[in-house]
């Protein structure tokens, strides 16, 4: 006995609609791969470049009422961004982050479209300096990349050091930004 | 050391996708084409206390408690239920069931459950009685009572 896709959607949306789901995610094709996304009621909450073992890792953050929905208003957004035609991201965040995670990520969201930034400098915006290592642990860390663009912080010397996704991933988001690298 | 030996509660789309075929089939079985609407309601019920769950042992039993709970409710509002018999166990062998299964829909509500948790899903009696809201001699005897109702009626039939 199967139950049949329509019976699952109808399941699905009703779930939604009852507001008893803690967390709902997807996975979605990408050109730099599959991403899964995941929103709380109060916004987008994760944008993971691991995709296996993504639900265990919501159901410890957010709770264990994980489903699996259709994100159409992020997808939306990260399909225009891919093609070129998205700048900003106009979604809310659900953004579970404090002290020094949260001023950082709060100014890395400040870096613009096509300019990058360095560790250092967003150290020192936000009085700590000496902490571009810190800052480095953040970017690591970022609950929300693409959205919150941490492929923008590059090394001192430029380097491209390195990323969640990988190198090769960070160097693609950035051309597609029109960032001229080295 | 506690925390490794508790059994973590799987995230709900995993419960969901592990158990949905058997428990849609299950109320097949009890409501006919009924079925969908009672499933449904039965996974939306176990989301609804899903986050209140202390360990994920005993998931499948859950659930098929939850699925005869609302199809109790639904057989109910449809039709007058027999008391079963207090009478002793009668146990079925499985190739015995099959042939008798097809009958099941002749049985009250409660006698359908027993047989069909019993003997389609291997349920201990434990924990049919949790699922009929009774004690587990209460569901033996329910079991017992419809496997009795069953030949009569394979009998009649034949």
């Amino acid at each position: 006995m199967t139950v049949t896709p329509e019976l699952d959607t109808l399941f699905r949306s009703a779930a939604i609609r009852e507001g008893v789901v803690d967390v709902r995610y997807d996975v979605v094709d990408s050109p730099v791969g599959e991403l899964l996304l995941a929103a709380t009621d109060r916004g987008l909450a994760r944008i993971s470049y691991t995709v296996d073992g993504g639900d265990v890792e919501l159901a410890r953050a957010f709770g264990v009422r994980v489903l699996r929905t259709p994100l159409d208003d992020v997808r939306r957004e990260l399909d225009e961004y891919f093609e070129g035609r998205r700048r900003e991201f106009d979604l809310p965040l659900d953004l579970h982050a404090t002290g020094f995670q949260s001023e950082v990520l709060h100014e890395l969201a400040r870096v613009p479209y096509g300019h990058t930034d360095t560790y250092g400098h967003l150290a020192a915006r936000v009085g700590k300096p000496r902490a571009a290592r810190a800052v480095g642990m953040v970017m690591n860390r970022n609950p929300i990349p693409i959205v919150l663009p941490c492929h923008r912080i590059v090394g001192a010397n430029g380097a491209l050091t390195g990323y969640a996704g990988g190198l090769h991933v960070k160097r693609a988001l950035l051309e597609l930004e029109g960032v001229l690298l080295a | 050391m506690m925390e490794a030996l508790a059994v973590t509660i799987p995230p709900f789309e995993r419960f969901y996708l592990q158990h949905r075929d058997e428990v849609l089939g299950y109320l097949r079985r009890l409501l006919g084409g009924r079925a969908e609407d009672a499933w449904q309601e039965t996974f939306l019920r176990a989301l609804r206390a899903y986050d209140r769950l202390e360990h994920g042992r005993h998931l499948r039993a859950w659930v098929f408690t939850i699925a005869t709970r609302v199809a109790m409710d639904e057989l109910r509002a449809r039709s007058p239920e027999e008391l079963p018999d207090d009478v002793p166990g009668e146990e079925l062998q499985r190739p015995a069931y099959r042939e008798l299964e097809h009958l099941t829909a002749e049985l009250p509500p409660t006698e359908r459950a027993a047989v069909v948790l019993r003997y389609g899903y291997d349920l201990p009696y434990a924990e049919i009685g949790a699922a009929l809201g009774s004690s587990e001699e209460a569901a033996r005897a329910a079991a017992s009572s419809g496997v009795r109702r069953l030949r009569r009626q394979h009998d009649g039939h034949a």
